[in-house]
Protein backbone atom coordinates (compact mmCIF):
# COMPACT_ATOMS: atom_id res chain seq x y z
CA UNK A 1 0.00 0.00 0.00
CA UNK A 2 2.82 2.41 -1.25
CA UNK A 3 0.02 4.83 -2.69
CA UNK A 4 -1.49 5.89 0.66
CA UNK A 5 1.42 8.39 0.66
CA UNK A 6 0.29 10.02 -2.01
CA UNK A 7 -2.96 10.92 0.58
CA UNK A 8 -0.78 14.86 1.33
CA UNK A 9 -0.88 15.23 -2.61
CA UNK A 10 -4.15 14.62 -2.65
CA UNK A 11 -5.25 16.92 -0.15
CA UNK A 12 -3.18 20.01 -1.21
CA UNK A 13 -5.17 19.20 -4.75
CA UNK A 14 -8.60 19.32 -3.14
CA UNK A 15 -8.28 22.20 -0.54
CA UNK A 16 -6.69 24.38 -3.23
CA UNK A 17 -9.21 23.38 -5.14
CA UNK A 18 -12.07 23.62 -3.14
CA UNK A 19 -10.82 27.62 -1.60
CA UNK A 20 -10.02 26.02 1.61
CA UNK A 21 -7.25 28.31 4.38
CA UNK A 22 -3.88 27.56 1.90
CA UNK A 23 -1.88 27.35 5.58
CA UNK A 24 -4.35 24.81 6.78
CA UNK A 25 -3.96 22.71 3.74
CA UNK A 26 -0.58 22.60 3.90
CA UNK A 27 0.08 22.01 7.86
CA UNK A 28 -2.27 19.17 6.99
CA UNK A 29 -0.81 17.33 4.57
CA UNK A 30 2.45 18.07 5.85
CA UNK A 31 1.04 15.90 9.27
CA UNK A 32 -1.01 12.86 7.18
CA UNK A 33 1.78 12.37 5.00
CA UNK A 34 4.24 12.23 8.11
CA UNK A 35 1.92 10.21 9.15
CA UNK A 36 1.25 7.67 6.81
CA UNK A 37 5.08 7.54 5.43
CA UNK A 38 6.27 6.64 8.96
CA UNK A 39 7.94 10.00 10.38
CA UNK A 40 7.58 10.44 13.62
CA UNK A 41 6.20 14.03 15.42
CA UNK A 42 9.15 15.06 16.84
CA UNK A 43 11.30 14.65 13.55
CA UNK A 44 8.20 16.78 11.73
CA UNK A 45 8.30 19.53 13.58
CA UNK A 46 12.68 19.61 13.11
CA UNK A 47 11.98 19.25 9.64
CA UNK A 48 9.40 22.46 9.59
CA UNK A 49 11.91 24.15 11.84
CA UNK A 50 15.09 23.20 9.66
CA UNK A 51 13.40 24.28 6.20
CA UNK A 52 11.84 27.17 6.99
CA UNK A 53 15.45 28.36 7.91
CA UNK A 54 16.89 27.11 5.12
CA UNK A 55 13.91 28.81 2.94
CA UNK A 56 13.98 31.80 4.44
CA UNK A 57 15.60 33.48 1.17
CA UNK A 58 12.18 33.12 0.34
CA UNK A 59 11.17 36.16 2.94
CA UNK A 60 13.42 38.25 1.02
CA UNK A 61 10.63 40.51 -0.48
CA UNK A 62 9.76 42.20 2.92
CA UNK A 63 13.15 43.35 2.78
CA UNK A 64 12.29 45.28 -0.43
CA UNK A 65 9.06 46.41 1.32
CA UNK A 66 11.25 48.50 2.98
CA UNK A 67 10.97 50.59 0.00
CA UNK A 68 8.03 49.91 -1.81
CA UNK A 69 5.48 51.74 -0.13
CA UNK A 70 8.07 54.81 0.48
CA UNK A 71 8.37 54.96 -3.47
CA UNK A 72 4.63 55.26 -3.64
CA UNK A 73 4.55 58.03 -1.02
CA UNK A 74 7.06 59.85 -2.74
CA UNK A 75 5.27 60.03 -6.33
CA UNK A 76 6.27 56.18 -8.45
CA UNK A 77 2.47 55.86 -9.51
CA UNK A 78 2.75 59.64 -10.67
CA UNK A 79 5.80 59.39 -12.64
CA UNK A 80 4.81 56.54 -14.30
CA UNK A 81 1.60 57.35 -16.02
CA UNK A 82 3.81 60.73 -17.04
CA UNK A 83 5.92 58.31 -18.46
CA UNK A 84 2.81 56.53 -20.80
CA UNK A 85 1.21 59.96 -21.44
CA UNK A 86 4.39 61.25 -23.44
CA UNK A 87 3.29 58.84 -26.22
CA UNK A 88 1.47 61.29 -29.08
CA UNK A 89 -1.49 60.42 -31.22
CA UNK A 90 -2.11 57.33 -29.06
CA UNK A 91 -4.58 54.53 -29.48
CA UNK A 92 -6.15 52.46 -26.18
CA UNK A 93 -3.98 49.60 -27.55
CA UNK A 94 -1.00 51.90 -27.91
CA UNK A 95 -1.65 53.10 -24.26
CA UNK A 96 -1.78 49.18 -22.99
CA UNK A 97 1.28 48.39 -24.87
CA UNK A 98 3.19 51.05 -23.47
CA UNK A 99 2.18 49.57 -19.67
CA UNK A 100 2.72 46.12 -20.66
CA UNK A 101 6.46 47.24 -21.62
CA UNK A 102 6.89 49.36 -18.66
CA UNK A 103 5.51 46.88 -16.23
CA UNK A 104 7.89 44.01 -17.74
CA UNK A 105 10.76 46.86 -17.17
CA UNK A 106 9.71 47.60 -13.61
CA UNK A 107 8.57 43.84 -12.76
CA UNK A 108 12.00 42.43 -13.43
CA UNK A 109 12.97 44.98 -10.89
CA UNK A 110 10.78 43.40 -8.92
CA UNK A 111 8.77 46.85 -8.20
CA UNK A 112 5.07 47.04 -9.07
CA UNK A 113 3.49 50.26 -9.85
CA UNK A 114 0.11 49.54 -8.47
CA UNK A 115 -1.75 46.90 -10.26
CA UNK A 116 -5.48 46.37 -11.35
CA UNK A 117 -6.59 48.57 -7.73
CA UNK A 118 -3.63 50.67 -7.68
CA UNK A 119 -2.91 51.71 -10.79
CA UNK A 120 -5.21 49.83 -14.45
CA UNK A 121 -8.53 51.44 -12.80
CA UNK A 122 -7.92 54.87 -11.72
CA UNK A 123 -4.98 55.86 -14.26
CA UNK A 124 -4.61 53.45 -16.91
CA UNK A 125 -8.38 52.83 -18.14
CA UNK A 126 -8.86 56.91 -18.08
CA UNK A 127 -6.11 57.15 -20.16
CA UNK A 128 -7.26 54.68 -22.92
CA UNK A 129 -10.90 56.07 -23.03
CA UNK A 130 -9.37 59.55 -23.13
CA UNK A 131 -7.54 58.48 -26.97
CA UNK A 132 -10.86 57.44 -28.05
CA UNK A 133 -12.26 60.51 -26.37
CA UNK A 134 -10.15 63.34 -28.15
CA UNK A 135 -10.87 61.49 -31.67
CA UNK A 136 -14.16 62.81 -31.02
CA UNK A 137 -15.80 59.35 -30.29
CA UNK A 138 -18.17 58.49 -27.79
CA UNK A 139 -16.47 55.17 -26.45
CA UNK A 140 -18.27 52.09 -27.52
CA UNK A 141 -19.75 49.87 -24.06
CA UNK A 142 -18.55 46.35 -25.72
CA UNK A 143 -14.94 48.14 -26.34
CA UNK A 144 -14.96 49.41 -22.61
CA UNK A 145 -15.55 45.97 -21.63
CA UNK A 146 -12.52 44.60 -24.09
CA UNK A 147 -10.04 47.35 -22.98
CA UNK A 148 -10.56 46.40 -19.14
CA UNK A 149 -10.12 42.82 -20.20
CA UNK A 150 -7.24 43.70 -22.25
CA UNK A 151 -5.45 45.56 -19.75
CA UNK A 152 -6.19 43.04 -16.38
CA UNK A 153 -4.64 40.27 -19.08
CA UNK A 154 -1.24 42.35 -19.70
CA UNK A 155 -1.21 43.55 -16.22
CA UNK A 156 -0.75 39.31 -15.45
CA UNK A 157 1.02 38.54 -19.06
CA UNK A 158 4.01 41.43 -17.85
CA UNK A 159 4.11 40.61 -14.48
CA UNK A 160 4.40 37.02 -14.51
CA UNK A 161 6.90 36.52 -17.37
CA UNK A 162 8.85 39.27 -15.90
CA UNK A 163 9.51 39.17 -12.67
CA UNK A 164 11.00 35.54 -13.15
CA UNK A 165 14.27 38.05 -14.43
CA UNK A 166 14.61 39.48 -10.94
CA UNK A 167 17.42 37.84 -9.64
CA UNK A 168 16.51 35.98 -6.27
CA UNK A 169 12.61 36.79 -7.08
CA UNK A 170 10.03 34.24 -5.36
CA UNK A 171 9.55 31.84 -8.18
CA UNK A 172 13.20 30.94 -8.82
CA UNK A 173 14.12 30.69 -4.77
CA UNK A 174 11.56 28.05 -4.27
CA UNK A 175 12.36 26.74 -7.00
CA UNK A 176 16.29 26.41 -6.28
CA UNK A 177 14.64 25.38 -2.91
CA UNK A 178 12.91 22.47 -4.43
CA UNK A 179 16.31 21.52 -6.43
CA UNK A 180 18.43 21.50 -3.54
CA UNK A 181 15.61 18.92 -1.79
CA UNK A 182 16.32 16.53 -4.82
CA UNK A 183 20.27 17.23 -4.53
CA UNK A 184 20.46 19.42 -7.58
CA UNK A 185 23.12 23.26 -6.97
CA UNK A 186 21.58 25.85 -9.11
CA UNK A 187 22.42 29.73 -8.94
CA UNK A 188 20.10 32.05 -8.92
CA UNK A 189 21.34 34.10 -11.62
CA UNK A 190 20.98 30.70 -14.30
CA UNK A 191 17.68 30.80 -13.19
CA UNK A 192 17.07 34.18 -14.24
CA UNK A 193 18.62 34.15 -17.34
CA UNK A 194 16.90 30.86 -18.74
CA UNK A 195 13.94 33.55 -18.51
CA UNK A 196 15.30 36.19 -20.72
CA UNK A 197 13.48 34.69 -23.86
CA UNK A 198 10.36 33.44 -22.15
CA UNK A 199 10.18 37.33 -20.95
CA UNK A 200 10.39 38.97 -24.53
CA UNK A 201 8.26 36.94 -26.12
CA UNK A 202 5.55 36.76 -23.37
CA UNK A 203 5.86 40.59 -23.27
CA UNK A 204 5.99 41.09 -27.01
CA UNK A 205 3.01 38.74 -27.89
CA UNK A 206 0.68 40.09 -25.07
CA UNK A 207 1.31 44.01 -26.59
CA UNK A 208 0.95 43.35 -30.32
CA UNK A 209 -1.95 40.63 -29.99
CA UNK A 210 -3.51 43.64 -27.98
CA UNK A 211 -2.32 46.35 -29.98
CA UNK A 212 -3.88 44.24 -33.19
CA UNK A 213 -7.03 43.37 -31.14
CA UNK A 214 -7.75 47.22 -30.29
CA UNK A 215 -7.08 47.97 -33.53
CA UNK A 216 -9.68 45.68 -35.01
CA UNK A 217 -11.77 46.87 -32.88
CA UNK A 218 -11.94 50.31 -33.33
CA UNK A 219 -12.25 50.17 -36.75
CA UNK A 220 -15.75 47.94 -35.78
CA UNK A 221 -16.80 50.67 -33.42
CA UNK A 222 -15.93 53.87 -34.83
CA UNK A 223 -15.42 53.79 -38.48
CA UNK A 224 -19.45 54.61 -39.57
CA UNK A 225 -19.78 57.23 -37.08
CA UNK A 226 -18.11 59.80 -39.20
CA UNK B 1 28.59 36.92 18.06
CA UNK B 2 31.30 34.32 17.79
CA UNK B 3 29.73 33.61 13.96
CA UNK B 4 30.35 37.44 13.20
CA UNK B 5 33.76 37.22 14.31
CA UNK B 6 35.05 34.17 12.95
CA UNK B 7 37.31 33.98 10.20
CA UNK B 8 36.27 30.79 9.11
CA UNK B 9 32.75 32.10 7.91
CA UNK B 10 33.10 33.47 4.34
CA UNK B 11 32.17 37.24 4.05
CA UNK B 12 28.60 36.46 2.22
CA UNK B 13 27.53 34.20 4.67
CA UNK B 14 27.67 37.20 7.63
CA UNK B 15 26.10 39.71 5.15
CA UNK B 16 23.74 37.16 4.29
CA UNK B 17 22.84 36.63 7.78
CA UNK B 18 22.81 40.26 8.53
CA UNK B 19 19.78 40.75 6.02
CA UNK B 20 17.90 38.22 7.55
CA UNK B 21 18.69 39.82 11.17
CA UNK B 22 16.79 42.91 8.94
CA UNK B 23 14.18 41.12 7.94
CA UNK B 24 13.23 39.48 11.01
CA UNK B 25 13.46 42.97 12.92
CA UNK B 26 10.99 44.32 10.75
CA UNK B 27 8.57 41.25 11.25
CA UNK B 28 9.51 42.17 15.12
CA UNK B 29 8.09 45.45 14.38
CA UNK B 30 5.20 44.91 12.20
CA UNK B 31 4.36 42.46 15.63
CA UNK B 32 4.92 45.43 17.84
CA UNK B 33 2.97 48.34 16.15
CA UNK B 34 -0.02 45.92 15.43
CA UNK B 35 0.00 44.69 19.21
CA UNK B 36 -0.57 48.17 20.57
CA UNK B 37 -2.77 49.27 17.56
CA UNK B 38 -6.23 50.10 19.02
CA UNK B 39 -8.21 49.59 15.40
CA UNK B 40 -6.37 46.38 14.90
CA UNK B 41 -9.44 43.79 15.88
CA UNK B 42 -7.35 41.02 16.62
CA UNK B 43 -3.72 42.51 17.74
CA UNK B 44 -2.11 39.56 19.83
CA UNK B 45 -3.39 37.02 16.24
CA UNK B 46 -1.31 39.09 14.61
CA UNK B 47 1.15 39.85 17.19
CA UNK B 48 1.90 35.99 17.53
CA UNK B 49 1.93 35.53 13.56
CA UNK B 50 4.79 38.43 12.84
CA UNK B 51 6.57 37.66 15.99
CA UNK B 52 6.91 34.07 15.65
CA UNK B 53 8.23 34.27 11.93
CA UNK B 54 10.26 37.19 12.57
CA UNK B 55 12.18 35.34 15.74
CA UNK B 56 12.75 32.01 12.98
CA UNK B 57 14.00 34.58 10.16
CA UNK B 58 16.24 36.44 11.91
CA UNK B 59 18.06 34.28 15.09
CA UNK B 60 16.92 30.65 13.33
CA UNK B 61 20.18 30.10 12.51
CA UNK B 62 21.54 29.76 16.29
CA UNK B 63 17.44 28.78 17.66
CA UNK B 64 17.00 24.41 17.94
CA UNK B 65 15.24 23.19 15.33
CA UNK B 66 12.47 21.90 17.20
CA UNK B 67 11.69 25.35 18.67
CA UNK B 68 12.04 27.22 15.28
CA UNK B 69 8.94 24.34 14.26
CA UNK B 70 7.14 25.04 16.57
CA UNK B 71 7.44 28.94 16.38
CA UNK B 72 6.50 28.08 12.34
CA UNK B 73 3.58 25.75 13.95
CA UNK B 74 2.59 29.12 15.86
CA UNK B 75 2.81 31.08 13.27
CA UNK B 76 0.58 28.75 10.87
CA UNK B 77 -2.03 28.26 14.01
CA UNK B 78 -2.73 31.76 14.12
CA UNK B 79 -2.95 31.97 10.33
CA UNK B 80 -5.26 29.19 10.12
CA UNK B 81 -7.14 30.68 12.79
CA UNK B 82 -7.99 33.70 11.13
CA UNK B 83 -6.38 35.94 13.57
CA UNK B 84 -4.19 37.92 11.49
CA UNK B 85 -5.39 41.13 10.53
CA UNK B 86 -4.44 44.80 9.43
CA UNK B 87 -5.04 47.65 11.43
CA UNK B 88 -5.01 51.19 10.94
CA UNK B 89 -3.76 52.19 7.55
CA UNK B 90 -1.57 54.81 7.18
CA UNK B 91 -1.39 54.84 2.77
CA UNK B 92 -0.58 58.27 1.92
CA UNK B 93 -3.74 60.57 0.07
CA UNK B 94 -3.45 61.15 -3.24
CA UNK B 95 -2.47 64.46 -2.34
CA UNK B 96 0.61 64.13 -0.49
CA UNK B 97 1.71 61.44 -3.49
CA UNK B 98 0.65 64.14 -5.99
CA UNK B 99 2.90 66.81 -3.98
CA UNK B 100 5.98 64.63 -3.67
CA UNK B 101 5.90 63.97 -7.44
CA UNK B 102 5.70 67.54 -8.57
CA UNK B 103 9.23 67.57 -5.85
CA UNK B 104 10.77 64.30 -7.13
CA UNK B 105 9.64 63.62 -10.35
CA UNK B 106 11.19 61.50 -12.78
CA UNK B 107 13.75 60.84 -10.20
CA UNK B 108 12.28 58.27 -7.99
CA UNK B 109 12.69 55.81 -11.11
CA UNK B 110 16.09 56.00 -9.36
CA UNK B 111 15.70 53.97 -6.35
CA UNK B 112 13.06 51.62 -7.83
CA UNK B 113 15.41 50.39 -10.31
CA UNK B 114 18.58 49.95 -7.61
CA UNK B 115 17.21 46.67 -5.74
CA UNK B 116 17.16 45.32 -8.80
CA UNK B 117 20.61 46.45 -10.38
CA UNK B 118 22.35 45.56 -7.34
CA UNK B 119 20.75 41.94 -7.05
CA UNK B 120 22.06 41.32 -10.82
CA UNK B 121 25.75 43.24 -10.17
CA UNK B 122 26.29 41.15 -7.25
CA UNK B 123 25.34 37.82 -8.93
CA UNK B 124 27.54 38.65 -11.64
CA UNK B 125 30.24 39.41 -9.87
CA UNK B 126 30.08 36.02 -7.90
CA UNK B 127 28.51 37.47 -4.65
CA UNK B 128 25.23 36.53 -3.28
CA UNK B 129 22.25 38.31 -5.01
CA UNK B 130 20.42 38.50 -1.70
CA UNK B 131 23.06 40.35 -0.27
CA UNK B 132 23.10 42.96 -3.61
CA UNK B 133 19.27 43.41 -3.04
CA UNK B 134 19.80 44.51 0.88
CA UNK B 135 22.09 46.48 -1.11
CA UNK B 136 20.10 47.74 -3.20
CA UNK B 137 17.34 48.71 -1.36
CA UNK B 138 20.10 50.73 1.18
CA UNK B 139 21.04 52.81 -2.07
CA UNK B 140 17.15 53.07 -2.44
CA UNK B 141 16.74 55.04 1.20
CA UNK B 142 19.68 56.97 0.75
CA UNK B 143 18.62 57.82 -2.45
CA UNK B 144 14.84 58.93 -1.14
CA UNK B 145 15.87 60.54 1.78
CA UNK B 146 18.19 62.65 -0.35
CA UNK B 147 14.81 63.43 -2.23
CA UNK B 148 13.29 64.40 0.73
CA UNK B 149 14.01 64.25 4.23
CA UNK B 150 11.02 63.53 4.87
CA UNK B 151 11.81 60.08 4.26
CA UNK B 152 13.05 59.20 7.42
CA UNK B 153 13.41 55.29 9.13
CA UNK B 154 10.65 55.14 10.79
CA UNK B 155 8.92 56.16 7.51
CA UNK B 156 10.78 53.28 5.87
CA UNK B 157 10.26 50.59 8.72
CA UNK B 158 6.13 51.71 9.32
CA UNK B 159 5.30 51.51 5.03
CA UNK B 160 7.15 48.20 5.38
CA UNK B 161 4.54 47.13 8.38
CA UNK B 162 1.79 48.50 6.50
CA UNK B 163 2.90 46.69 3.23
CA UNK B 164 3.34 43.42 5.00
CA UNK B 165 0.11 43.55 7.07
CA UNK B 166 -1.56 44.42 3.44
CA UNK B 167 0.05 41.00 2.23
CA UNK B 168 -0.73 39.18 4.99
CA UNK B 169 -0.51 35.64 6.07
CA UNK B 170 -0.21 34.41 2.18
CA UNK B 171 3.06 36.07 1.92
CA UNK B 172 4.16 32.68 3.44
CA UNK B 173 3.52 30.87 1.28
CA UNK B 174 5.95 29.95 -0.68
CA UNK B 175 8.61 28.91 2.53
CA UNK B 176 5.61 26.85 3.76
CA UNK B 177 5.14 25.34 0.15
CA UNK B 178 8.87 24.38 0.59
CA UNK B 179 8.55 23.27 3.75
CA UNK B 180 5.79 20.58 2.45
CA UNK B 181 8.21 19.87 -0.26
CA UNK B 182 11.20 18.34 2.56
CA UNK B 183 8.22 16.68 3.84
CA UNK B 184 7.18 15.07 0.91
CA UNK B 185 10.70 13.98 -0.01
CA UNK B 186 11.26 12.76 3.48
CA UNK B 187 8.23 10.34 3.33
CA UNK B 188 9.25 8.85 -0.29
CA UNK B 189 6.44 10.72 -2.19
CA UNK B 190 8.24 10.87 -5.25
CA UNK B 191 9.20 7.46 -5.56
CA UNK B 192 5.55 6.33 -5.40
CA UNK B 193 4.49 9.05 -8.11
CA UNK B 194 7.84 7.95 -10.19
CA UNK B 195 6.43 4.69 -10.06
CA UNK B 196 2.89 5.25 -11.36
CA UNK B 197 3.86 7.58 -14.02
CA UNK B 198 6.78 5.25 -14.96
CA UNK B 199 3.90 2.77 -16.33
CA UNK B 200 2.02 5.30 -18.12
CA UNK B 201 4.94 7.21 -20.28
CA UNK B 202 8.00 4.94 -20.76
CA UNK B 203 11.14 5.76 -18.81
CA UNK B 204 14.30 7.47 -20.97
CA UNK B 205 12.20 9.53 -23.80
CA UNK B 206 13.27 12.83 -22.11
CA UNK B 207 11.53 14.96 -24.61
CA UNK B 208 7.97 12.87 -23.58
CA UNK B 209 9.36 13.70 -20.28
CA UNK B 210 9.70 17.23 -20.45
CA UNK B 211 6.07 17.13 -22.54
CA UNK B 212 4.13 15.57 -20.06
CA UNK B 213 6.01 17.49 -17.00
CA UNK B 214 5.14 20.99 -18.61
CA UNK B 215 1.68 19.87 -19.08
CA UNK B 216 1.10 18.60 -15.84
CA UNK B 217 2.29 21.82 -14.94
CA UNK B 218 -0.36 24.11 -16.11
CA UNK B 219 -2.96 21.53 -15.56
CA UNK B 220 -2.19 20.96 -12.08
CA UNK B 221 -2.22 25.06 -11.86
CA UNK B 222 -5.60 25.46 -13.84
CA UNK B 223 -6.95 22.88 -10.76
CA UNK B 224 -5.18 24.36 -7.88
CA UNK B 225 -4.95 28.03 -8.76
CA UNK B 226 -1.29 28.35 -7.82
CA UNK B 227 1.63 27.40 -9.54
CA UNK B 228 4.20 27.41 -6.64
CA UNK B 229 1.74 24.50 -4.92
CA UNK B 230 2.30 22.53 -8.45
CA UNK B 231 5.85 23.38 -8.72
CA UNK B 232 6.51 21.41 -5.08
CA UNK B 233 4.25 18.35 -6.50
CA UNK B 234 4.92 17.91 -10.07
CA UNK B 235 9.07 18.19 -9.76
CA UNK B 236 9.16 15.85 -7.14
CA UNK B 237 6.91 13.44 -9.28
CA UNK B 238 7.85 13.47 -12.48
CA UNK B 239 10.41 16.47 -13.33
CA UNK B 240 13.18 15.16 -11.38
CA UNK B 241 12.28 10.92 -12.16
CA UNK B 242 10.91 11.38 -16.11
CA UNK B 243 13.48 14.20 -16.98
CA UNK B 244 16.20 15.57 -14.94
CA UNK B 245 16.99 11.75 -13.82
CA UNK B 246 18.29 11.83 -17.65
CA UNK B 247 20.92 14.46 -17.60
CA UNK B 248 18.47 17.87 -18.79
CA UNK B 249 19.74 20.91 -17.15
CA UNK B 250 17.80 21.13 -13.70
CA UNK B 251 17.79 25.25 -14.09
CA UNK B 252 15.93 25.35 -17.18
CA UNK B 253 13.95 22.52 -16.70
CA UNK B 254 12.31 23.21 -13.49
CA UNK B 255 12.62 27.37 -13.87
CA UNK B 256 10.74 26.69 -16.98
CA UNK B 257 8.32 24.35 -16.16
CA UNK B 258 7.60 27.21 -13.47
CA UNK B 259 6.79 29.89 -16.56
CA UNK B 260 4.21 26.75 -18.20
CA UNK B 261 2.46 26.98 -14.53
CA UNK B 262 2.14 30.50 -14.98
CA UNK B 263 0.34 30.13 -18.46
CA UNK B 264 -1.72 27.62 -16.35
CA UNK B 265 -2.33 30.39 -13.83
CA UNK B 266 -3.64 33.26 -16.54
CA UNK B 267 -6.41 30.06 -17.73
CA UNK B 268 -8.48 29.31 -14.41
CA UNK B 269 -10.91 31.65 -12.39
CA UNK B 270 -9.24 29.17 -9.27
CA UNK B 271 -6.65 32.29 -9.46
CA UNK B 272 -9.10 34.53 -8.63
CA UNK B 273 -7.05 36.96 -7.42
CA UNK B 274 -5.92 37.77 -11.04
CA UNK B 275 -8.58 36.40 -12.85
CA UNK B 276 -11.75 37.37 -10.67
CA UNK B 277 -10.94 39.88 -8.45
CA UNK B 278 -9.91 42.78 -11.62
CA UNK B 279 -13.40 41.95 -12.97
CA UNK B 280 -15.01 43.29 -10.02
CA UNK B 281 -12.23 46.15 -9.41
CA UNK B 282 -12.92 47.16 -13.21
CA UNK B 283 -16.42 46.42 -12.98
CA UNK B 284 -16.27 44.26 -15.94
CA UNK B 285 -19.75 42.40 -16.89
CA UNK B 286 -18.12 39.31 -18.17
CA UNK B 287 -17.39 37.44 -15.11
CA UNK B 288 -14.44 35.30 -17.48
CA UNK B 289 -13.68 38.74 -19.46
CA UNK B 290 -9.87 38.90 -18.12
CA UNK B 291 -9.35 34.98 -18.84
CA UNK B 292 -11.03 35.29 -22.02
CA UNK B 293 -8.38 37.81 -23.16
CA UNK B 294 -5.80 35.79 -22.02
CA UNK B 295 -6.27 32.30 -23.54
CA UNK B 296 -4.06 33.07 -26.62
CA UNK B 297 -1.50 34.72 -24.98
CA UNK B 298 -0.98 31.61 -23.03
CA UNK B 299 -1.58 29.33 -25.27
CA UNK B 300 1.20 30.57 -27.89
CA UNK B 301 3.75 30.46 -24.37
CA UNK B 302 3.20 27.13 -23.69
CA UNK B 303 3.91 25.78 -27.22
CA UNK B 304 6.83 28.60 -26.79
CA UNK B 305 8.62 26.94 -23.40
CA UNK B 306 7.98 23.25 -24.58
CA UNK B 307 9.99 23.41 -27.35
CA UNK B 308 12.18 26.02 -25.87
CA UNK B 309 12.94 23.49 -23.14
CA UNK B 310 13.37 20.65 -25.95
CA UNK B 311 16.03 23.03 -27.70
CA UNK B 312 17.90 23.44 -24.39
CA UNK B 313 17.82 20.51 -22.23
Amino acid sequence: MEYIKLLGILIVVLGFALKLDSILIIVIAAFVTALVGGVDMVTLVETFGESFVSNRSMTIFILVMLVTGTMERNGLKEASSALIGRIKGATAGMVIAAYGVIRGAFGAFNVGIGGVAGFIRPVLIPMATGTVESKGHTVNENHLEQIKGMAAGIENISWFFCQVLFVGGSGALLVQGTLANLGYDVPLIRLAAVEIPVAIAGVAFGVIYYYLKDRRLSRKYYSKEK
Amino acid sequence: MEFFTSADIPVMTKLLEIVYIIIGLICLYTAGINLFDRENPSPWGTSAFWGSVGIVIAFGRWLPNIINGGLILLMSTSAILRLVKSGRDLAPTPEQTKAKFEKIGMKIFIPALSIGAFSLIFAFLGGNALVGTGFGVLVAMVLLFAFSSDNRPKVFFDDAARFLSIVGPTSMLPPLLAVLGTVFTLAGVGDVIADIVGRIIPQGNVNLGIVVYALGMVLFTMIMGNAFAAITVMTVGIGAPFVLAYGADPAAIVMLALTCGYCGTLLTPMAANFNIVPVAILDMKDKMGVIKNQILPAVFMIVFQIIYMIIIK
